[in-house]
């Protein structure tokens, strides 16, 4: 960087070598053209690491192309956000970079009725609305469910013969994945439905806090607003529940000492052990559908498929009972600090107009907030684990018909490209040939790998092109915790004197040994009384936190999974730091002030 | 009885044997309130000093025969009655009760036998409605030594003897036998730090913010404007810091107790430059202004100090406080004063008018 007021631009941050050829991986309008250059350059970029923190195979990209999308909808065409527009997005060296759209000053005004009667109608009605989503959401994800990939059959059925079908598998097995695609498309359409409503209202109750209590800080704010009981956490609970019933039913012996197969099958053979089993059973649907990852990897490990993972946390729950320490989150102090803090706020206004607007604004912010925290779990773990697991489905039926060696190889492919790999397969088995596909992409695959691997090795930029004297944005703010300071922060460089500074995201002051996990693999490195450092956390890490003393994320606002999540657990985190997981090593002494946002190597 | 009495072990029942000054202060100690640590010499070890040494018929004779119209024959038996009192010796049973309580606060300061403290009078009529006059006895400050505190306990009894005590009483009423004198031993604050708490902004009269004013030395250099403090701003709901100013501090204000007066010191650099309240400091007075504004149910300006002498965790001094008079007689207070937007106006009013903009 020349000077310290501009990000370099994509135009001149060249991939690293051997990713030669990447651009072609992604679809042409999410990588930045050549010819485009004027144009993209007039645009801030910041790097979304928070939602994308690795390099995208081809067909997982689809994840940001139908979430941004849709977001982009709901803002401008259904609810037409008076200041806001969606968020102009792009790909580059593999990395996810996002661009907000403001919308020009002229045409605010006659958005704002609009926005008042499509909005309005939508908190006025949220419960009922709500209760339909869930409906959809559900029906969605049943249809998912239905849908089964199967290798061609080697003639086609008698029946279809004799009811006059006049139709083959193959037409089913085109027709399954467009529908997956297409169902896929809907989980993120209805993703963002209350998503920006609820961060609205959220935003018009801190921005009150704001003005009514100058300086007050945004910890105090969302601790107000959120829940107190989410079902985000039910998982991790259900997991708390079995580690009691391994207890109360005295099979500690058998859990704790077999690996997740053994002792299934060892549970069997008593009553105790039945009991148990039918316990995990009933836990396992829907909470089960619960990811390790973020829902938006095609390598994204869901419980349900890796039985060892809630299992191994089930295992340490149950080790801590053993010790008599308690497992539960401290949700009823939780609560009581909750009401206690709105109280004295409340107290501090001088009466009348102001409590009842403050009423009102923290009225329907703690109405809608809970979507915000639990449409986690139904679209990116539930919907989005279905959604994995079915592609995994017909990526292993081309496996077996020789297209490629990994489950994981049909997702260097673009979506529009499998409905091609589909095509050769449909077509030889016609025909009565060999597939191409078989002898043709295997070398394909490799050539990717190379790219993703190469693309893999570099870290992303944090941000490109000339920043915004303020950044106003509301959900940037909001939700990627990127702020004028921030950005002043990336372009100042990493910190040099042992302090980093970031979001105050859950209050309390810890001091302890750094871990340092950069992805889901390396959490089970974790050791009791730890300090997670870490790029970015998912919510579905939740049970680790009943382990360590503290958090600290490179990137995420208040509202981030991490800050949440630590919120719930009463622990230290301080979140956006910029460059925690690269300046911070493993094995190092480290102070985190959750109420102060600084994080201090000892 | 008892013939001391800490702050702290003071109960409800022994507030009418410590006097006025002395049972507000063991009010305030046992409300969690950190006044600077002392105890009380009760009154009744003034009574029964009195009836050891045999002074207490004889000084109701001595005020008997007193013409008040005689300026010159009041004087001299005033001056009779309190040389008697400082002459006679303290029974030993009184002494030690003294001494003993005098050693627990040396020794809770570290400084044996040598703690500097304030000896004041503390009479029990302070409370009848008008009769204040709580000023006309004595106090004496940067007492050091066993010695010097029986000494200046004995002067403090005899302090209800001057002679505008005596007319004061005759004046109005108030009968020679009510009136008994506790005696307030007390820490002097020996400030290594020390400044005011507002508990609202005083800027826009928002009372979910404790503002804080602080340097070292002694307070006086705060409250007089004469240097510019350290100042905080903290939010009273969740106690954390808001905004922070460190200013440069280059000198302070330090007690002189041999010249009995305050002298005035220059700070190095490095000290100057640093903050005079680290984070747990600042949270202790806080802490402290929000009780006392919880005790008394209205805004208030406090004055503190920080102990050099006393442990950490201890030594955070409440030295006066008093309600706020600007804000609190106001009856909106401005930040809320403007219009609230409701519903979905009020909605719109926010996405339109970003909070970025808004932040400090």
């Amino acid at each position: 960087m020349s000077d310290a007021t501009r990000f370099s631009s994509p135009y001149e941050t060249p991939a690293p070598t051997g990713a030669e050829g990447w651009k072609e991986l992604y679809p042409y309008f999410l990588v930045f053209q050549d010819n485009l250059r004027d144009r993209e350059e007039d645009k801030f970029f910041f790097c979304d690491s928070q939602h994308w923190p690795n390099v995208f195979k081809p067909f997982d990209a689809m994840t940001v192309e139908f979430a941004v999308k849709c977001l982009g909808q709901y803002n401008t065409r259904q609810y037409l956000i008076p200041p806001a527009n969606g968020i102009d997005f792009k790909i580059h060296n593999g990395y996810c970079y996002m661009s907000p759209v403001g919308v020009a000053p002229e045409l605010i005004a006659d958005r704002v009725p609009q926005f008042m009667e499509r909005a309005g109608y939508y908190f006025m009605n949220w419960n009922t609305l709500l209760e339909n989503w869930h409906q959809k959401v559900k029906a969605n994800i049943d249809e998912m469910e239905a849908v089964h990939f199967e290798a061609l059959p080697e003639v086609i059925p008698m029946d279809w013969v004799t009811s006059g079908k006049g139709l083959d598998p193959t037409f089913y097995l085109i027709k399954d994945y467009n529908k997956m695609i297409e169902l896929c498309y809907k989980a993120w359409q209805y993703h963002f439905e209350f998503l920006n409503l609820g961060y609205a209202a959220y935003l018009d109750f801190f921005g009150f806090c704001k003005q009514t209590f100058p300086g007050i800080p945004d910890l105090s704010i969302a601790k107000m607003v959120q829940g107190v009981d989410v079902d985000l956490f039910r998982p991790d609970d259900e997991l708390k529940k079995l580690a009691h019933l391994t207890v109360e039913l005295g099979l500690g012996e058998i859990i704790l000492n077999h690996n997740v197969e053994a002792a299934l099958a060892e549970l069997e053979q008593s009553d105790a052990g039945k009991k148990w089993l039918e316990a995990w059973e009933a836990a396992k649907y829907p909470w089960f559908n619960f990811t390790s990852g973020n829902g938006f990897y095609s390598t994204d490990k869901y419980w349900i498929e890796y039985l060892d993972i809630p299992f191994g946390y089930i295992q340490d729950y149950a080790r801590r009972l053993l010790k008599g320490e308690n497992i539960e989150r401290p949700t009823e102090a939780i609560a009581a600090e909750r009401e206690r803090i709105t109280g004295e706020y409340r107290d501090s206004l001088p009466g009348g107009e102001a409590q009842e607007a403050f009423d009102g604004k923290l009225g329907l912010a703690r109405v809608v907030f809970p979507y915000v925290e639990n449409h986690n779990f139904y679209i990116e773990h539930w919907s989005m684990g279905v959604f994995w697991r079915k592609m995994r489905e017909l990526s292993d039926v081309l496996k077996e018909a020789g297209f490629w060696k990994e489950t994981g190889d049909m997702f260097y492919f673009r979506r529009e490209e499998i409905l091609q790999i589909l095509f050769d397969y449909s077509n030889a088995w016609a025909v009565g040939v060999p597939a191409i596909g078989p002898d043709y992409l295997p070398n394909e695959i490799a050539r990717r790998k190379k790219i993703i691997d190469a693309l893999s090795t570099v870290a992303p930029k944090p941000a490109f092109n000339q920043p915004p004297d303020v950044v106003t944005e509301p959900f940037t703010i909001m939700l990627w915790g990127i702020t004028t300071e921030s950005v002043q922060g990336w372009l100042g460089g990493s910190s040099t004197d042992g302090k980093l500074t970031g979001m105050a995201a859950s209050p309390g002051l810890v001091e302890g040994i750094a871990r340092v996990v950069r992805s889901v693999d390396e959490l089970a490195s974790l050791q009791e009384g730890e300090i997670l450092v870490t790029p970015v956390t998912a919510p579905s890490w939740a049970p680790v936190f009943g382990k360590i003393k503290g958090t600290v994320t490179d990137i995420g606002g208040m509202m981030s999974h991490a800050a949440i999540v630590c919120r719930e657990y009463g622990l230290p985190a301080v979140t956006g730091t910029g460059s925690a997981s690269t300046t911070i090593q493993t094995g190092m002494r480290i102070r985190v002030n959750g109420s102060t946002g600084e994080v201090e190597i000892l | 009885m008892k013939y001391s009495l800490s702050f702290l072990e003071c109960k409800e029942d022994d507030f009418f044997l410590l006097g006025g000054k002395g049972a507000s202060l063991a009010r305030m100690s046992v409300a969690g309130l950190p006044v600077p640590p002392g105890f009380c010499v009760t009154t009744q070890a003034y009574v029964d000093f009195l009836e050891a040494a045999s002074l207490r018929e004889q000084i109701q004779d001595w005020l008997k025969n007193i013409d008040f119209d005689n300026i010159n024959q009041l004087d001299a038996v005033a001056a009779e009655i309190r040389a008697a009192i400082v002459n006679a010796s303290i029974p030993t049973a009184i002494e030690q009760g003294i001494l003993a309580a005098y050693q627990e606060l040396c020794t809770l300061a570290q400084i044996p036998d040598a703690l500097p403290v304030a000896v004041r009078s503390s009479a029990t009529a302070e409370d009848l409605p008008d009769a204040s006059f709580a000023g006309q006895q004595d106090t004496y400050l940067w007492t050091v030594g066993p010695e010097a505190v029986l000494d200046k306990v004995k002067r403090c009894w005899a302090s209800l003897f001057t002679s505008r005590a005596i007319v004061y009483r005759r004046d109005h009423n108030i009968s020679e036998a009510e009136v008994l004198m506790c005696v307030v031993v007390q820490k002097m604050v020996n400030a290594r730090a020390a400044g005011v708490a507002m508990t609202l902004n005083p800027l826009n009269g928002d009372r979910s913010k404790i503002v804080v004013d602080s340097a070292w030395g002694l307070g006086e250099a705060v409250v007089s404007g004469e240097i510019t403090p350290d100042h905080f701003m903290v939010d009273k709901v969740i106690l954390t810091p808001v905004t922070t100013r460190i200013q440069h501090k280059p000198y302070e204000l330090i007690p002189d107790p041999a010249n009995r007066r305050v002298v005035r010191q220059e700070i190095n650099d490095e000290r100057a430059d640093a903050p005079s309240l680290n984070a747990e400091e600042l949270e202790a007075v806080c802490k402290m202004a929000k009780n006392i504004e919880k005790l008394y149910g209205c805004p208030q300006d406090v004055e503190w100090a920080v102990d050099a002498d006393l442990p950490n965790g201890q030594n955070l001094m409440l030295l006066q406080s008093r309600p706020e008079t600007v804000w609190s007689q106001k009856k909106e207070a401005p930040t809320a004063a403007k219009t609230f937007q409701f519903g979905m106006e009020g909605l719109v009013n926010t996405l339109l008018n970003p909070i970025a903009s808004k932040k400090q």
